[in-house]
């Protein structure tokens, strides 16, 4: 009797709890963060800050194509930012310099992408939603999508976790080992086009690179491990999201860039406790 | 039988021959060390013995099962990935704490599984490389200009564990170098490259080749009959001493 009426109580309880906005948002900010942890860890370990923000700024041009062919948004920009990912690989394959061309491409996909979705006048007003994400207006399809997409990351450089490091350290080391590093890469890349296209709506084209960077930056000082540092990306982007929600809720402030606010303070007072502790 | 052949091995590298004609074998249980000029595709051997660099032209042959431990040139670890020696060791396959804490007292870094990588001295950080290579029990250890950066105790140092690691495994070494004396000396065969195989042989009968002293002999020859000459020089202005030792003489020549 009681077994079947707690049951019932948790079953109707997860849909009421999933109709608060609020309730939304953080899930769908904690459910981006499981991915950014470490694959942030991975952007910042091999540099990779401006790939990231080349990929995520392609995702205007990828909001652009899906209106164009009525396609979902995420697939438009799921499919613009691995095109946007795959062009920077093969051109660093290529020798071209890389802090330049990903200069060009990242502003010109940027630049691309909002001529583009100015042809569109039902996005004209809206646009701050696609730069600066709109994750108040979370839906519960939404959160799938994001639970989902961040499954898969996850699942990816969990995977692929010894190969990945080791190709980090040294591309060298893990040919002898009879790994392929350009495999790996891929893999990044292909991790990094689907939390793009999943982060869009959670902070926008705008700072889902800083959403990568900041938490794993601040994860640096305080972990021993890669995967403690991983982990750390991880608590430091849940706990980014909820604050910035926090400070959404009490100043009406919008709601993406108050996350990346968060994760910069989380940052900030990280360093300075791993500065104290390290002398 | 050998661990590694290669037959007129032939190496290009976007459009430009980097090696030809590369005829080598490596037997168990031996020290070679490759020696050449920079450029002189001793990377690039090392690359293609490894398979990472395809053969334009010729073969390289392993024996079936072989095992390479490979020591890289130089590991940058960037100060941005937190690692210690110890999960270092378990990359990219996990070994056990008791295989990861021999095989460090073995290269004498006993106490070194706790530290980070990126605090590792140039010295500590090779012997940790060394280790990681040691743990896949190799047949053929592989050397990129190990010593590289290392001072003369510690590169001598380091040639005596190649040599004691290879006393108590039996491992063959390949190493490849540019610092000539200590290496030779080390060394059971040498290999001299500048795009081919110039010579080979023992450390002795290398270094008296003609092909040999064409590379190295007369560069060592000239700097010191430089060195010789400026002192022989009367100075009118001696705070220049120093700075001419380091540069090349022939301005100076005009005033002589």
């Amino acid at each position: 009797m009681t077994m079947t009426m707690t049951m019932t109580t948790i079953t109707t309880d997860i849909p009421i709890m999933l109709d608060d906005f609020l309730v939304r948002a953080g899930l769908a900010g904690v459910g981006l963060s499981l991915a950014t942890g470490p694959l942030g860890a991975f952007v910042v370990w091999r540099r990779m800050a401006y790939f990231g923000d080349a990929t995520a700024h392609a995702a205007v041009l990828g909001v652009a194509l899906a209106l164009a062919t009525d396609l979902p948004i995420a697939a438009g920009t799921l499919v613009v930012a691995l095109a946007m990912a795959v062009t920077v690989a093969w051109l660093a394959a290529r020798g071209w310099a890389m802090d330049t061309t990903l200069g060009v491409l990242a502003h010109s996909a940027l630049a691309f992408g909002l001529v583009a979705v100015s042809f569109f006048p039902e996005v004209r007003t809206d646009l701050s939603a696609y730069l600066f994400g709109d994750i108040l207006a979370v839906t519960t399809a939404d959160l799938g999508l994001i639970w989902g997409g961040a499954a898969v990351v996850v699942a990816l450089l969990v995977w692929r976790w010894q190969a990945l490091l080791t190709s980090t350290l040294n591309e060298d080391l893990a040919h002898s080992a009879g790994l392929n590093p350009d495999r790996e890469r891929l893999i990044l890349t292909l991790a990094l086009a689907v939390v793009v296209a999943v982060a869009l709506k959670v902070v926008g084209a705008l700072l889902i690179a800083a959403m990568l960077i900041i938490p794993a930056a601040a994860a640096r000082g305080l972990a021993r491990s890669p995967e403690g540092m991983a982990l750390g990306a991880v608590a430091a982007g849940a706990a980014a999201a909820l604050a910035g929600l926090q400070l959404s809720m009490w100043q009406d402030t919008p709601a993406g860039p108050s996350i990346i606010v968060a994760a910069a303070l989380i940052f900030a007072v990280a360093a300075a406790f791993g500065r104290m502790r390290s002398g | 039988m050998s661990l590694i052949e290669t037959h007129h091995l032939c190496i290009r590298l976007g459009g430009t021959e980097v090696l030809h004609d590369v005829s080598l074998r490596i037997e168990p249980g031996e020290i070679i060390t490759i020696v050449g000029p920079n450029g002189s595709g001793k990377s690039t051997l090392l690359r293609a013995l490894l398979g990472i660099v395809p053969a334009a032209a010729g073969k390289v042959g392993r024996a079936p099962g072989l095992r390479v431990g490979y020591v890289p040139q130089r590991l940058h670890v960037d100060r941005s990935m937190p690692i210690t020696v110890r999960r270092f060791l378990s990359l990219p396959v996990r070994v056990r704490d008791a295989e990861a804490a021999a095989v460090l007292a073995k290269v004498g870094m006993d106490a070194a599984g706790a530290a980070q990588m990126a605090a590792l001295s140039g010295g500590q950080l090779q012997r940790v490389l060394l280790a990681r290579a040691l743990l896949g029990r190799p047949h053929l250890l592989m050397l990129d200009e190990p010593t590289q950066g290392l001072d003369q105790p510690g590169e001598a140092g380091f040639y005596r564990l190649i040599e004691e690691v290879r006393a108590e495994t039996g491992v063959a070494v390949l190493m490849v170098s540019h610092d000539l004396h200590v290496v030779m000396a080390a060394s059971d065969r040498v290999v001299c490259l500048n795009g081919h195989v110039c010579c080979e042989g023992t450390p002795q009968v290398v270094s008296s080749a003609p092909e040999y002293r064409a590379l190295f002999g007369l560069g060592t020859q000239g700097a010191l009959a430089l060195y010789r000459h400026e002192h022989d020089h009367d100075h009118a202005a001696p705070h220049d001493h120093d700075h001419d030792h380091d540069h090349d003489h022939h301005g100076h020549s005009h005033h002589a």
